[in-house]
C-alpha cells in the first residue's frame, strides 16, 4: 500500500474509535434535554436507586473513557509504518496484579453499595412500626390482580378480608395516598405479567400461583402511567393502568364513596 | 485406492504423539465431499454458509421488528406481504410477539453458537492443535445433519396454523404451556421445542468432540499452555455446553409434557386463561411453578451467552496478536480469565431473575456473583490493550474487525454492571438497556469476530484472499451503523421503554421516543443493506480472490503451516510443536514470527 494510502487508514481507523468516547459521551451528556432519560422520580426510594445509577454511571464513564481512550491511542501510535519489530514482551506480572486487585475492589465496592437500597424496597417490607406505615403485609392496602390484558386493584372490607361484598373492586384505575406506606398484595390469575411504575422506580412480576408484597410511598400527587413489563401475550403491548396520587383526605372520600356505591348497585340482588 | 488409511474413516483416539500424515488425495464423489463429508474443515464450511443464510434470515426478522417500532401498524414494504399476507404486510399484535421470539431464538441458537463452535469449532481445533481430522468424524457429520431437522422444525413453527411460538425467545411459562395464553402457543410452541432439542442434541455431538480432540489428539509438543487462545475458548466453551446443555434439554422436555401430556411441571394450582375453568383446559390445574422454567432455562442459558463470547475472544486473541506482529499480553492470565468467567458463569443465572419473585435474599447473592465476572472480561480487556501497546499494527481486514471488537466489547461489558446491580435493575429490567447490552456483546462483540475470523481465516478455507479494501470499506460502515442502532438503546432504557412491546407510543411516557427510534430502524435498515458488500466479497473472493501460500498472514499457529486449502489429513509433513503461538517479534530470530512447529519429516 501507498504511504499515503496507509496514513490515511491510520487516520481514519482512529477517528472511528475515536468517535466512540466522544459520541458516547456526549449522548449521555445531552440526554436530558433529549428527554432520552430517567422520567422524574416521585416515589421515596427512587432517589436512592437514581443516586446508585449515578454512582454506577460515574464508575463506568470513567472507565470508558480511558480504555476507549487508551486504544484510540495505541492504534494510532502503533500502526505507523515501522520498520524495526514490536517491543517482544509477553506480559507483566506487576500490571496484571494492579489490573485485577483495583477493579476487584471496585467491584466489590460496587456490590456492597447496593445491598442497603436493595433490602429497602424489597426485602424489608413496612410492618406497622412507623406512623407511615398503616398496611403491612398482612394487612395491605389492595390487591394487585394481573391478568391479560388489564389491571383490576381490589380493596379489602374494613376488617381486611378480600372476600365478601364490602370488597371494591377498580379496574385501570388505582387510587392510593400520598405520603404513604402503600403495601400491595401483587397476584397473577393466568400468566405473567409484571408491575412497573417508571416515576416510582418500581417493578415486581406477577407470578400466578404467588402473593408477593409490594411497597410504594408516593411523594407527589398526580396521576402516573402503569406498564405491563413482562411478555403477556399479544396484548402485552397495550395492558396499561393509571395510578391516582391523591392526598389522603381525598383518597379516603374516594374510598367511602365507591363503598356507597357498591352499596346502592348490590341492593338490586 | 492406496494403502494410507481413508481419512473418512473415524480415527478413533488416536494417542497424542502420532500425527496422520496424508500425502495423497482420493478422489472422492461430489455428495461425500460437499454434503456428507465426514472432514473437519468442509463440516465448518457448512456450518458457516448455514450459519450465514440463518443470520440473514434472522436480520431480516430483526428489520420487521424496527419497521413496527418506527411505524407501527403501517404497512411494511418487502417483509409485510410475506409475514402478514392476510392484513396485507401490517404487522398483528401477535405476528409481532412472534417476529422477536424467532429473532431471538434464531440468532442465539442457529446463528451465533452454530458459527462460533460449529464452524470455527470444527475448522480450527484439528487444524491448530496438529490433528488430522476430530476424533470422531461420523459423529461430526451428524452433529451437523442434526441442526437440520432443529432448522426445519423452527420454520414449520412460525408458519404453523393458528401462528408461531409467541413466548419469546426465553419461553416463559405459563404464556408457553397453556394454549389458550398465546395464539402461538398451539402447535407452533411445541415444534419450537423439539426444534431447540435438536439443536441442542447437535452442540452435545459437537462438544463431545471438540473436548476429546483437544484433550487426547494434540500433536508432539503441543501441552496445553502452548495452546492457542481460540482452542482455550473453543473448550471451555464445549465443556459449559457439556455441563449445561442436559438441563435445558430435560426442561425442554418438561414444557413438551406439559403441553402435550398436561404434566403441570410449570403451572400454578388456580391458574385460570381466556376465563376457562381449569377443567376445560386441564393444563391450567396443576401443581406446578412458573419460576421453576426460569431456573432451568437460565441455568443453561447463561452459560450459553459465554458459549456465544469464550470462542469470539480466543479468536479475537490470536487474531490481534498476529496483525500486531507482538505476542499476546498475558498469556497465562488470558487462559484464567476464560476459566474465570466460564466457572462465576454458572452461579449469576439469577441475575435473569431478580424481578420475578425469586426470594430478594437470594439475589444478593447472584448480584454480587454477576458483578464479580466484571473482573475476568476487565482483564481481558487490559491484557489486549497491553497486546497492542509497542505493536506493530497491521490495520488489516480481520484486525479492523477484532479492534472493533475489542472496543465494542467494553461498552457490552460495562452495561452489564446496571444490570447486575439489583436496585438499579428494578428500574432497568427488561428495558431497552438488556437489549442494548446483550446486543453489544452477541453483535457487535461476537459477530465482530465471526467477521474478523473470516477475513483471518478466510485464505486458509479457500487458499484465497478475500478484498481488503471491500473488507474495510463493510468494517467501517458496519461499525458506524451497529453504533447507531444499539448505543441508542441505552437512551430508550433509560427513558424506561421496555423490549417487547409492539406500540410503545401507546403510552404518553414513551410517546417522544419513536424519533429516537425511527433513528435507530434507519441505521439497522443501513446495517443490513451494508452487509451486501460483504457477500460479495466472499462468493468473489472464493472463485477470484487473489490465490495465496500457506502463510500469507505470516503467523504462527499450526494451521498456517498446512497448505491452503488442507488436504485430508490436514498436514503433508509430521509436525513437532516446539513453542506458543504467539512468538512474534523476537530479536533474537530471523523472521518476525517463529512458527510453532518444526518438520520433522
Amino acid at each position: 500500500m501507498s504511504t499515503l494510502k496507509t496514513f490515511l487508514l491510520r487516520v481514519a481507523a482512529s477517528l472511528l474509535f475515536l468517535a466512540v468516547p466522544v459520541l458516547g459521551v456526549w449522548t449521555f451528556v445531552t440526554a436530558e434535554a433529549n428527554g432520552w432519560w430517567f422520567p422524574l422520580n416521585v416515589s421515596s426510594y427512587g432517589g436512592e436507586i437514581d443516586y446508585l445509577f449515578d454512582l454506577i454511571l460515574w464508575m463506568v464513564a470513567i472507565t470508558f473513557v480511558l480504555t476507549e481512550g487508551a486504544l484510540v491511542w495505541l492504534v494510532w501510535r502503533f500502526s505507523r509504518p515501522d520498520s524495526s519489530r514490536a517491543v517482544f514482551s509477553h506480559g507483566s506480572h506487576k500490571l496484571e496484579m494492579i489490573w485485577t486487585a483495583v477493579p476487584a475492589l471496585l467491584l466489590v465496592f460496587i456490590a456492597f453499595s447496593q445491598m442497603e437500597a436493595w433490602s429497602k424496597v424489597k426485602i424489608a417490607m413496612p410492618d406497622g412500626t412507623r406512623p407511615d406505615e398503616p398496611y403491612t403485609v398482612e394487612k395491605p392496602l389492595a390487591e394487585v390482580y394481573a391478568s391479560q390484558f388489564d389491571w383490576r386493584f381490589r380493596y379489602p372490607d374494613a376488617e381486611g378480608n378480600f372476600e365478601g361484598a364490602d370488597v371494591v373492586e377498580s379496574a385501570y384505575d388505582f387510587y392510593v395516598p400520598v405520603n404513604t406506606k402503600v403495601l400491595v398484595r401483587l397476584r397473577s390469575r393466568d400468566v405473567l405479567h409484571s408491575f412497573f411504575i417508571p416515576q416510582f422506580r418500581l417493578k415486581q412480576d406477577a407470578v400466578p400461583g404467588m402473593e408477593i408484597p409490594v411497597w410504594f410511598k408516593a411523594e407527589e400527587t398526580g396521576s402516573y402511567e402503569l406498564i405491563c413489563a413482562e411478555l403477556c401475550g399479544w396484548g402485552h403491548y397495550k395492558m396499561a393502568g393509571k395510578i391516582h396520587v391523591l392526598p389522603e383526605d381525598e383518597y379516603e372520600a374516594w374510598l367511602a364513596n365507591a363503598r356507597t356505591a357498591l352499596y346502592s348497585n348490590g341492593s338490586e340482588d | 485406492m492406496s494403502s494410507s488409511s481413508l481419512p473418512t474413516e473415524p480415527l478413533g483416539l488416536a494417542p497424542s504423539g502420532t500425527v496422520h500424515v496424508s500425502h495423497d488425495h482420493h478422489e472422492i464423489g461430489f455428495l461425500k465431499k460437499y454434503v456428507f463429508s465426514t472432514d473437519h474443515k468442509m463440516i465448518g464450511i457448512q456450518f458457516l454458509f448455514t450459519g450465514l443464510v440463518t443470520l440473514l434470515i434472522g436480520g431480516l426478522l430483526a428489520m420487521g421488528i424496527r419497521w413496527q417500532l418506527a411505524f407501527p401498524w403501517t404497512e411494511m414494504p418487502v417483509l409485510g406481504k410475506l409475514l402478514f399476507p392476510e392484513t396485507g404486510g401490517v404487522a398483528t399484535p401477535e405476528g409481532y410477539t412472534m417476529l422477536f421470539t424467532m429473532h431471538g431464538t434464531v440468532m442465539v441458537f442457529f446463528v451465533i453458537i452454530p458459527l462460533l463452535t460449529g464452524a470455527f469449532g470444527n475448522f480450527l481445533i484439528p487444524l491448530q492443535i496438529g490433528a488430522p481430522d476430530m476424533a470422531f468424524p461420523r459423529l461430526n457429520m451428524l452433529g451437523y445433519w442434526w441442526m437440520w431437522p432443529g432448522i426445519i422444525l423452527m420454520f414449520l413453527a412460525f408458519g404453523t396454523e393458528g401462528g408461531g411460538p409467541a413466548a419469546g425467545w426465553t419461553a416463559y411459562p405459563p404464556l408457553s404451556t397453556i394454549e389458550s395464553a398465546a395464539p402461538g402457543s398451539l402447535n407452533g410452541q411445541t415444534l419450537w421445542l423439539l426444534a431447540l432439542t435438536f439443536s441442542g442434541v447437535s452442540s452435545m455431538m459437537g462438544a463431545v468432540n471438540y473436548v476429546t480432540t483437544i484433550v487426547k489428539m494434540r500433536a508432539p509438543g503441543m501441552t496445553i499452555m502452548r495452546m492457542p487462545l481460540s482452542i482455550w475458548g473453543l473448550l471451555i466453551a464445549a465443556l459449559l455446553q457439556l455441563f449445561a446443555l442436559p438441563v435445558l434439554t430435560a426442561a425442554s422436555f418438561m414444557q413438551i409434557f406439559d403441553r402435550v401430556f398436561d404434566a403441570g411441571f410449570f403451572n400454578a394450582p388456580d391458574t385460570l386463561v381466556n376465563n376457562m375453568s381449569p377443567e376445560v383446559d386441564l393444563g391450567t390445574a396443576a401443581g406446578g411453578h412458573p419460576l421453576l422454567w426460569q431456573h432451568l432455562f437460565w441455568f443453561y442459558s447463561h452459560p450459553a451467552v459465554y458459549i456465544m463470547v469464550l470462542p469470539a475472544m480466543g479468536f479475537v486473541s490470536d487474531i490481534l496478536a498476529t496483525h500486531a506482529r507482538k505476542p499476546i499480553f498475558g498469556y497465562k492470565p488470558m487462559v484464567y480469565s476464560l476459566a474465570g468467567i466460564a466457572g462465576l458463569g454458572f452461579i449469576v443465572w439469577g441475575h435473569h431473575m431478580f424481578m420475578s419473585g425469586l426470594n430478594p435474599k437470594v439475589s444478593l447473592v447472584f448480584m454480587t456473583a454477576t458483578i464479580m465476572i466484571a473482573l475476568p472480561s476487565a482483564v481481558k480487556v487490559f491484557n489486549w490493550l497491553g497486546t497492542l501497546w509497542g505493536a506493530r499494527i497491521q490495520l488489516t481486514t480481520p484486525m479492523l474487525f477484532a479492534i472493533g471488537f475489542v472496543a465494542m466489547f467494553i461498552i457490552g461489558g460495562l452495561s452489564g454492571i446496571w444490570m447486575a446491580s439489583t436496585p438499579v435493575d428494578i428500574y432497568i429490567h427488561d428495558t431497552y438497556i438488556i437489549v442494548a447490552h446483550f446486543h453489544y456483546v452477541v453483535f457487535a462483540g461476537s459477530v465482530f469476530a465471526i467477521f474478523a475470523s473470516i477475513y483471518h481465516w478466510f485464505p486458509k478455507m479457500f487458499g484465497r484472499m478475500m478484498n481488503d479494501t471491500l473488507g474495510k470499506v463493510h468494517f467501517f460502515g458496519t461499525f458506524v451503523f451497529t453504533n447507531g442502532v444499539f448505543y441508542m438503546m441505552h437512551q430508550l432504557g433509560l427513558a424506561g421503554l421496555m423490549r417487547r412491546t409492539a406500540d410503545p407510543y401507546a403510552y404518553e411516557l414513551y410517546a417522544h421516543l419513536q424519533p429516537l427510534n425511527q433513528f435507530i430502524s434507519y441505521c439497522a435498515f443501513a446495517l443490513l443493506g451494508w452487509q451486501v458488500l460483504f457477500v460479495f466479497n466472499l462468493f468473489h473472493s472464493m472463485f477470484f480472490g487473489k490465490r495465496v501460500g500457506r502463510n500469507p498472514w505470516r503467523a504462527n499457529s499450526l494451521e498456517w503451516s498446512a497448505p491452503s486449502p488442507p488436504g485430508h489429513g490436514n498436514f503433508d509433513h509430521q509436525l513437532e510443536v516446539v513453542r506458543g503461538a504467539y512468538e512474534y517479534g523476537d530479536p533474537e530470530a530471523e523472521e518476525d514470527h517463529l512458527p510453532q512447529a518444526v518438520r520433522v519429516s
